[in-house]
């Protein structure tokens, strides 16, 4: 069984196109390396002026066109069920930030894996956060843009259980190699265990669950090491140099301070860090729960 | 000019570096884009080497992944704007068109001058990027909004020097068009004309209409980026998928700016070395006008996965293989070329026998690329990476230096040392193979391409590719080495050491500032009508 319901129609039109060009490659390569020794100087002093074959033209015009015609056309066979998802199928949300992939299901419950069941056909409708993503399984044969303001949806029905890779597949910026997931194919008694289990640890501060889902962690560390962005242990009530509407000044980290640089990062940089690299959360996280984040925050030493 | 008195070479009379950068000689101009463009090549193969050593092992090698970003879009800028797109038509179709038509320069040697300075304007902007503001763009060379719209490295000028270069690209097709039309020789007529020519005249035609494209997109990007109008990114109410479109009606294009012209070489060096005419002229004359033609109308297959309609999918999928028709009845003619020839093999037909095989590989993988479901697999992938370093760089990199060996007798009047020009040229190919070859394999197994890091199941290829860098670079060494060491030291070279017929062969080598000391004579039956080969 294939790993997905695209696999066969992906990997025809791959396999009758590869065939058809090894053919070609070796055959084109393997005359055109006979007719050098052949009709080599030394072999044949006199070459012959040939002009040319009004046959051998219509020839190599037409059997070409035919065969890439059928290329073509398995390609949009294989391609065409792509656009039309099935009316059962489970609508999840699949959202690309920079740098993190995180799914949410209809109940609400978000995982950073995309956990999904055998044989039941799912839908991923595709939300960017910032700029492009790409969504790519490369097991199941499929990709679609991740396009911020777009509605780009994707669909396929996972058919073999296992453990796939999620890539992203279109530049997204300094971690684009690092925006990995996966998605993990299960049965339905395992599926719906997982899904009314809680993905949350049980004592766990909301405004930590909230930075996870967030992507927040995927550039800021809780315990001290710099990935992209300041580590955020122990923050308050330190003195830092920034760069505040352009001016140097020293600034103390607050409360203030941190809910503005969830809200608008680019407005007070610290200057061992480069602006715009992080997305403005502002409208994005409303002030309950940045606050809670901030909460959190005050915690980690 | 009825004298036959001989005149100094174009090479000699003034001196002085002043007398290169203002002359108005279109082959002095050549020499200088020469030199720039293998200096811009030299620095990206530079970092094309340095991506390869940071891909060699999972995790960091070498750089970070910021630095490595800003390599892969400094190699791609350069590569494309500043040396392959100008590459083979600045070069050699400025030193030989006038050549090969049979007149002393181009209709407007002011404004190729002018090219060349916009040329050198661009590049000095592409590299002030790395000393100006937060550094070198770390977008990839297509400047995707809206990434590039948000990033805080210096995008604004990279983008400004493509929109010069776009410039220079423009007044040399402008110039070229208008040379064809009005100096050819008397007695040739179109149809007399040598295939590089032709193959010049449908380059000159995109880069003259698709050129405004990329400069009026470019300059919504700075718009953008400046003034904050919301074009391209849909939080201030612009279309990212608007940007893909503009972008690509010049980059398809382009890609027949790049290989068009490589195909005019193959097209010239194989009569020459089998001392017959080239197989169906027309057809091969033709069929660069139908790519450059249908080149215009196939955009759109690379955003098949941007969310693009079903129809339009359609559409751009079937035109793209039409594309691939033309360039199929190219390669049949070439390879019916030597059939019955007296073929001779020396440098330049090996590098030309490379394009073959390596266009073939390129065209075909680009098959994959075009077919819908297919794609939805390799798109974004290595695969993709390995296919067009097929193309540019097999295919036009290859015709670009076996243009080089064809033509540097008659160029500098000295010949180069055969059989090292054989040794590194089977370097090159073997370093070639094994850098590119492991792309498409690791592109099928799912690698996305630009990417710092990688998964342990990729790992293998990439070592493998990294390794073939290393030959490769070997070969191109050695290569541009043995040509420096001919210029130097090598033997005087004859007028026509090839026994080639198209016009540039029957002046001195190097030719004489006008180029001709007595009017060039036209062979009547077609430029590739080697007299002393039989007749059918």
């Amino acid at each position: 069984m294939n790993a997905s319901n695209f696999v066969e129609g992906v990997d025809f039109s791959l396999y009758f196109i590869v065939t058809i060009s090894v053919i070609f490659l070796v055959g084109i390569t393997a005359v055109m390396i006979y007719f050098v020794f052949r009709y080599s100087r030394k072999r044949n002093p006199v070459a012959t002026n040939i002009k040319g074959s009004h046959t051998l033209e219509i020839i190599w015009t037409v059997v070409p066109t035919i065969l890439v015609l059928f290329m073509f056309y398995y390609g949009w066979t294989g391609y065409k069920p792509m656009l039309n998802p099935p009316d059962d199928a489970l609508e999840i949300d699949a959202i690309g930030q920079m740098w993190k992939w995180s799914f949410r299901y209809p109940d609400g419950k978000v995982s950073d894996t995309l956990v999904v069941e055998l044989n039941q056909p799912v839908k991923l409708n595709l939300i960017s956060k910032d700029v492009l993503h790409s969504l790519y399984i490369p097991e199941f044969r499929i990709k679609q843009d991740v396009v911020p303001g777009g509605d780009n949806f994707m669909w396929f029905i996972p058919q073999k259980i296992g453990k796939y890779d999620i890539l992203c597949a279109e530049y997204c910026g300094q971690l684009h190699s690092y925006m990995l997931s996966a998605v993990k194919v299960v049965d339905k008694d395992a599926y719906n265990k997982w899904l009314t289990s809680s993905s949350v640890p049980a004592n766990e501060h909301p405004g930590h669950t909230l930075m996870k889902n967030n992507a927040c962690l995927s550039c800021h560390s809780l315990e001290g090491t710099r990935i992209v962005g300041p580590p955020l242990n122990g923050l308050l009530g330190k003195t830092e140099k920034a760069k505040v509407a352009g001016v140097e000044k020293e600034i103390v980290i607050d409360r203030a301070y941190l809910i503005q640089s969830i809200k608008k990062p680019n407005e007070a940089i610290v200057d061992t860090y480069p602006p715009n690299v992080m997305t403005p959360y502002e409208g994005i996280l409303d002030d309950d729960e940045i606050s809670q984040i901030v909460e959190y925050l005050e915690t980690l030493k | 000019m009825t004298t036959t008195i001989a005149q100094p070479s174009y090479l000699e009379g003034k001196k002085g570096l002043f007398s290169w950068i203002f002359t108005l000689d279109h082959k002095r101009i050549a020499l200088l884009y020469l030199y720039a463009i293998i200096a811009f090549f030299l620095v990206g193969m530079t970092l094309g080497l340095l991506m390869r050593l940071e891909l060699l092992n999972p995790g960091k090698d070498l750089v970070e992944p910021t630095t490595y970003n800003q390599i892969f879009t400094l190699h791609g800028v350069i590569m494309i704007f500043l040396f392959i797109i100008p590459s083979i038509p600045a070069v050699f179709g400025n030193f030989f068109l006038p050549l090969m038509l049979g007149t002393d320069d181009v209709a407007f040697p002011k404004l190729n001058l002018l090219s060349w300075w916009l040329y050198v304007l661009g590049a000095v902007f592409a590299l002030a990027t790395l000393v100006f503001g937060d550094g070198p763009a770390d977008t990839g060379w297509t400047f995707y909004a809206p990434y590039s719209v948000k990033t805080g490295t210096n995008v604004t000028m990279a983008v400004m020097a493509a929109f010069i270069l776009g410039f220079s690209s423009i007044l040399t097709g402008l110039n070229f068009i208008v040379t064809i039309h009005r100096l050819r020789t008397p007695g040739m007529g179109f149809n007399q004309m040598p295939l590089f020519a032709w193959g010049l005249y449908a380059t000159s035609w995109i880069q003259l209409l698709a050129t405004p494209v990329i400069g009026i997109t470019l300059l919504m990007i700075v718009a953008e980026r400046v003034f904050g109008i919301g074009l391209f990114d849909p939080s201030i109410g612009g279309d990212p998928v608007l940007y893909q479109h503009m972008f690509w009606i010049y980059s398809h294009p382009a890609v027949y700016i790049m290989a068009l012209p490589a195909m005019g070489i193959v097209s010239e060096i194989i009569p020459t070395f089998a001392q017959r005419t080239i197989f169906g002229y027309k057809a091969i004359a033709y069929s660069s006008m139908a790519i450059a033609f249908i080149g215009y109308f196939v955009w759109g297959h690379h955003m098949f996965t941007s969310g693009m309609s079903g129809p339009a999918a359609i559409i751009f999928s079937v035109l793209t293989f039409l594309v691939a028709i033309p360039t199929a009845i190219k390669v049949f003619n070439w390879v019916a070329t030597l059939y019955k020839g007296s073929i001779d093999v020396k440098p330049p037909l090996l590098y030309a026998l490379a394009f073959i095989f390596n266009f073939l590989i390129g065209g075909l993988t680009g098959l994959v690329n075009g077919a819908l479901a297919a794609d939805i697999h390799v798109h974004d992938t290595y695969f993709v990476v390995g296919h067009f370093h097929y193309v540019m760089f097999g295919g036009t990199g290859f015709a670009f230096f076996g243009a080089l060996h064809y033509w540097f007798p008659k160029i500098y009047g000295k010949l180069y040392n055969i059989r090292m020009a054989n040794i590194s040229f089977a370097i090159f190919f073997i370093g070639f193979q094994l850098l590119y070859f492991p792309m498409l394999v690791v592109g099928l197994m799912g690698m996305p391409r630009r990417y710092y890091d990688y998964l342990p199941q990729f790992h293998v290829p990439n070592v493998v590719s990294t390794v073939g860098s290393w030959i490769l670079a070997t070969g191109i060494l050695m290569m541009i080495a043995n040509l420096m060491v001919a210029y130097w030291k090598g033997k005087k070279a004859r007028k026509n050491p090839w026994h080639g017929i198209t016009l540039e062969w029957q002046t001195s080598s190097p030719p004489p500032l006008h180029n001709f000391d007595k009017m060039p004579e036209v062979n009547e039956k077609g430029p590739y009508h080697y007299k002393n080969a039989m007749d059918q």
